[in-house]
């Protein structure tokens, strides 16, 4: 009996905005518990949601990204519950329209496109963060509010592979978009994962078992294996009914799935609609133009940098994925440099490097302007190509202009003749038996010429040039 | 009789102590708060020195804010509601916070945590709710203008007890934000006043659109003030004959005579050249009100009232985990008629409920809404009595009288202004008649409120006298 896993996603992410999804508060992480609060946040009697367009904005970039379709009609509804980390008692959510629904996209696994379907994307908030102790624990609120948006897809991805492919996709298009910073070490992104098992070539679904709060890609690879294998091994010794609908949890220390309750088919959330929040119409002039706001997206980008400017497909994968490294490229095209030549340096020197220093390319001090005074003499024949290697580390711990580094470090190639010929005459003067046993017919002495002249000038000269003077003077 | 006072104010202060004297020497239980050290600010703004009270479910900014319930008895705001910011910016002194039915759910003005209101015209006889602080203060001449809010007729039918006048503009006219949510889409801020005209004048320096309410609208074009004196022209009025027809099954002796006297009402108001035509609506729809009004009011009271856990702001209570102290603060914070409606709400919104009662409480709204504003195509108003009789003893069948009343709730249901004006006297106690207009037809509404109170001849009437 051959098993096989279908896995559904729900990515939550908190998107960027100046401030908070229903108040005036900044929507910015702070240390400081309780320091970026409003009486909204906190809800205080009398204090009323007032929705951030921004926010509704960036869900609309994310539902546009995903083809999703988009309602006419904003709506947002309430999600009645009472957690200590939920002020007012419920949370405001979409349930009722969200603001994505039946979305498709193509996502790279490895060398094969895979199609994913978007169930839904809607916009809610964020709640407070709790910090457990021995006996107690404190809010704080900082979170509370925060914009959120969670993305939904049907379960319609087949290994774990897939399933972190989708959401590193997705995190690029949030980044592209600008919708958010989308970075997991600041706990921007969390992730629920429906993991269930059915027989290869059946039709129903198996049971499904969702892991709650999984907040790196590492681990929802990890706890998508985890399930897999305990699934599985339930299924293979006869004890299927074990497998239950119920939330588990991904533990980190033990890297393995723990039992928070048994479903939520028991939890009703008494959705209704926010009678504080009118009905608010989407006008096509809007969606116009947040849709002339999309950048060109990494799959497109990729694309054209193959078909364009004949990348391997490797290079251009490298390039494209972070919008910061594909910004760079394309601002390396912009002023002058030769694409096949910006994409080998960004690839090997300057990949390597920033991922040598653990750095980013966007607080990168080599700026494309600074490549550019790196190649153009290398292009030019003024430096050879191992200075130009050197010139790229020497700007990176100096921090200063290549210019000015290759005059400091006399990097300049000597190709003045008159120097050249002086130094050769020399060169030729001193080893008359060297100029006799080649003109016997010892050709291989002409590199031991070249050689003296390198040695003298440090290596320096132009060897086009000294070849050029040394047959001259050889004749 | 605020343009009265304002010529009177010669020497600063002395308007405020003076109802901060009668607040403290009045025998109504009308105060959760009485402010003692209110002060005039500024002397030359619209409503300078004149003093006002704001039932307890205002957010007032540094002042006890407790709704009347017990699980917001120690409750200090650090913000104020913005129709008490917009008083504060033109003059207007907060003297007290008054006594109202728990969290606004109640209409007899009996439930708050301090206890029962006393009707000013009859010790005897309750208020009606839930602003019924607001009301028997204004009554009672304390002070010239009270702060209130309505969800199912909460300043109208208590203006229509203590023979003063209530008034809650269109929906979204004056911000809710800082008015402790009740049921969202049927609360509204109103005042209540002696006459038409302070009503107006009031309302005009509070309404406005208020970028923390989403639901405020701009309402720059509207001088209420100024409408009243417009030329009234033939307006057409209308009244429900099934509403006002005798055949209550348990009628009273003071519903007859409160009806007798509105047919009166209705031949003086003609006497000004109004039409005033019978509409007969299906009574099945017109029972369906008062269950349509109960069920979504309690699911979203329900929810607006989940905030009130202790945990932030109120009494916090005993436990050893969160949920064990939001349990008892929710266990001891409020009534068990409060506590009734939260499981009422809680049982419409169910997923398996939803449908057959909050939904279906969505339709009739919808259909009565809509009937209505069909009428309002040919009519200028809606004239109805506002109470069905006058202010019940306390100790009387309270919920007989109530629950037939329950027609005010149609002006929550659509938004319509609404105005309740005293009509007149049964048994010595003052009853009202209400008119409800078209949304955002404030102006013609207070235009035909103001005429009607002119030939009815009860403006200014308090119990310390007329006029």
């Amino acid at each position: 009996m051959a098993l096989k896993v279908v896995i559904g996603l729900e990515m939550h992410c908190e998107l960027k905005t100046v401030s908070k999804v229903f108040s005036k508060s900044k929507n910015e992480y702070n240390d400081l518990p309780n320091s970026v609060v409003s009486p909204v946040d906190m809800a205080f009697p009398g204090t009323m949601p007032l929705l951030n367009k921004e926010a509704v904005k960036n869900s609309i970039k994310m539902a546009m990204c995903l083809n999703c379709a988009i309602p006419e009609i904003l709506i947002f509804d309430r999600k009645n519950y009472f957690y200590p980390d939920l002020s007012k008692g419920y949370q405001i959510t979409q349930n009722t329209s969200p603001i994505g629904v039946n979305g498709k996209i193509e996502v790279e696994v490895g060398d094969a496109l895979i199609p994913i379907t978007i169930h839904d994307i809607h916009l809610e908030e964020d709640t407070a963060s709790l910090d457990h102790y021995f006996d107690y624990s404190l809010i704080d609120y900082n979170r509370a509010g925060v914009p959120l948006l969670e993305i939904v897809t049907d379960p319609c991805i087949y290994s774990p592979d897939a399933a972190v492919a989708f959401l590193e996709h997705l995190r690029n298009i949030y980044k592209y978009t600008g919708a958010s910073d989308a970075d997991t070490k600041k706990g921007q992104i969390r992730c629920d994962v429906n993991v269930s098992l059915m027989e290869e070539g059946s039709t129903t679904l198996g049971t499904k078992v969702e892991v709650k709060n999984v907040n790196s890609f590492s681990n929802v690879h990890a706890a998508i294996l985890y399930e897999i294998d305990r699934q599985t091994r339930l299924i293979k010794a006869g004890r299927q009914d074990e497998i239950i609908q119920e939330t588990r949890r991904w533990d980190d220390e033990t890297s393995t799935t723990v039992r928070m309750r048994e479903k939520v088919e028991s939890v009703d959330y008494k959705y209704y609609i926010d009678p504080n929040i009118p009905k608010i119409k989407i006008e096509k002039e809007w969606l116009d133009e947040i849709k002339a706001e999309i950048p060109m997206l990494p799959l497109m980008r990729k694309k054209s940098y193959i078909d364009q400017y004949n990348l391997s497909n490797y290079d251009a994968g490298v390039i494209i994925k972070t919008k910061e490294n594909s910004d760079y490229f394309e601002e390396c095209l912009e002023i002058g440099i030769n694409p096949k030549e910006a994409a080998n340096w960004i690839t090997s020197q300057i990949m390597g490097y920033l991922n040598k220093y653990n750095l980013e390319i966007n607080e990168f001090y080599l700026t494309p302007k600074r490549l550019f005074e790196i190649l153009e003499p290398l292009n030019k024949g003024k430096i050879s190509s191992k200075q130009a290697k050197e010139l790229f580390f020497k700007v990176l711990e100096d921090e200063e202009e290549p210019e000015v580094l290759i005059k400091k470090y006399n990097m300049e190639q000597l190709d003045n003749d008159d120097e050249l010929t002086q130094i050769i005459n020399k060169i030729l003067e001193n080893n008359k038996t060297q100029v006799e046993e080649y003109k016997d017919g010892k050709t291989n002495m002409f590199d031991y010429f070249v050689g003296q002249v390198m040695k003298e000038t440090k290596g320096k000269a132009n060897p086009v040039k000294v070849k050029e003077i040394l047959l001259n003077r050889l004749i | 009789m605020i343009d009265t006072l304002k010529t009177k104010l010669k020497t600063g202060d002395e308007l405020i102590n003076e109802s901060i004297i009668k607040a403290k020497n009045s025998n109504l239980n009308a105060f959760v708060t009485i402010i003692n050290d209110a002060k005039v600010e500024d002397k030359d703004l619209v409503l300078s020195g004149i003093p006002y009270v704001a039932k307890d479910n205002f957010s007032t900014k540094g002042i006890l804010s407790t709704a009347s319930s017990n699980s917001l008895k120690d409750y200090i705001p650090f913000f104020d509601a913005t129709a008490i910011k917009k008083l504060k910016e033109t003059g207007a002194v907060n003297i007290g916070k008054t006594v109202m039915d728990e969290l606004g759910m109640g209409e007899t003005g009996t439930t708050g945590h301090t206890g029962a209101v006393k009707n000013p015209w009859d010790n005897e006889r309750i208020t009606g709710g839930s602003s019924a602080g607001s009301c028997a203060a204004v009554a009672a001449g304390i002070v010239p203008f009270a702060l209130g809010s309505d969800t199912g007729g909460s300043i109208r039918k208590p203006s229509s007890y203590c023979g003063v006048v209530g008034y809650k503009p269109t929906y979204g006219m004056i911000s809710r934000y800082g008015l402790f949510a009740l049921a969202s889409s049927f609360d509204h801020v109103g005042v209540i006043t002696t006459s038409v005209k302070d009503a107006a004048l009031v309302v005009d320096t509070i309404k406005g659109i208020d970028e923390n309410d989403m639901t405020s609208w701009d309402s720059s074009n509207i001088n209420l003030t100024s409408s009243l004196t417009a030329n009234i022209k033939t307006k057409k009025l209308f009244y429900i004959k099934e509403i006002c027809e005798n055949n209550y099954s348990d009628t009273l002796d003071e519903t007859t005579k409160t009806l007798e006297l509105f047919n009166e009402t209705l031949n003086k108001v003609r006497t000004l050249g109004f039409t005033v035509d019978e509409i007969s609506i299906d009574k099945t729809l017109l029972n369906a009100i008062y269950p349509a009004y109960f069920t979504i009011a309690s699911a979203e009271a329900t929810s607006n009232m989940a905030n009130l856990t202790g945990m932030i702001f109120g009494p916090r209570g005993k436990g050893k985990t969160a949920e064990e102290m939001m349990f008892d603060h929710r266990t001891n914070g409020f009534s068990p008629l409060i506590k009734r409606k939260f499981i009422i709400g809680s049982y419409v919104l169910r997923a398996e409920n939803i449908d057959r009662y909050l939904f279906n409480s969505a339709k009739v709204r919808k259909i009565i809404t809509d009937k209505i504003s069909d009428l309002f195509k040919t009519y200028d108003g809606m004239i109805l009595p506002a109470s069905l009789s006058p202010a019940p003893k306390a100790d009387d069948k309270l919920p007989v009288y109530l629950k037939t009343e329950q027609y005010l709730a149609i002006a929550n249901f659509g938004g319509f202004p609404s105005i309740t004006i005293p009509s007149g006297f049964v048994n010595n106690m003052p009853v009202g008649i209400n008119i409800t207009g078209n949304i955002k037809d404030d102006e013609n509404l207070l235009n035909i409120a103001y005429n009607i109170e002119n030939i009815l001849g009860y403006k200014n009437q308090t119990t310390k006298g007329g006029k």
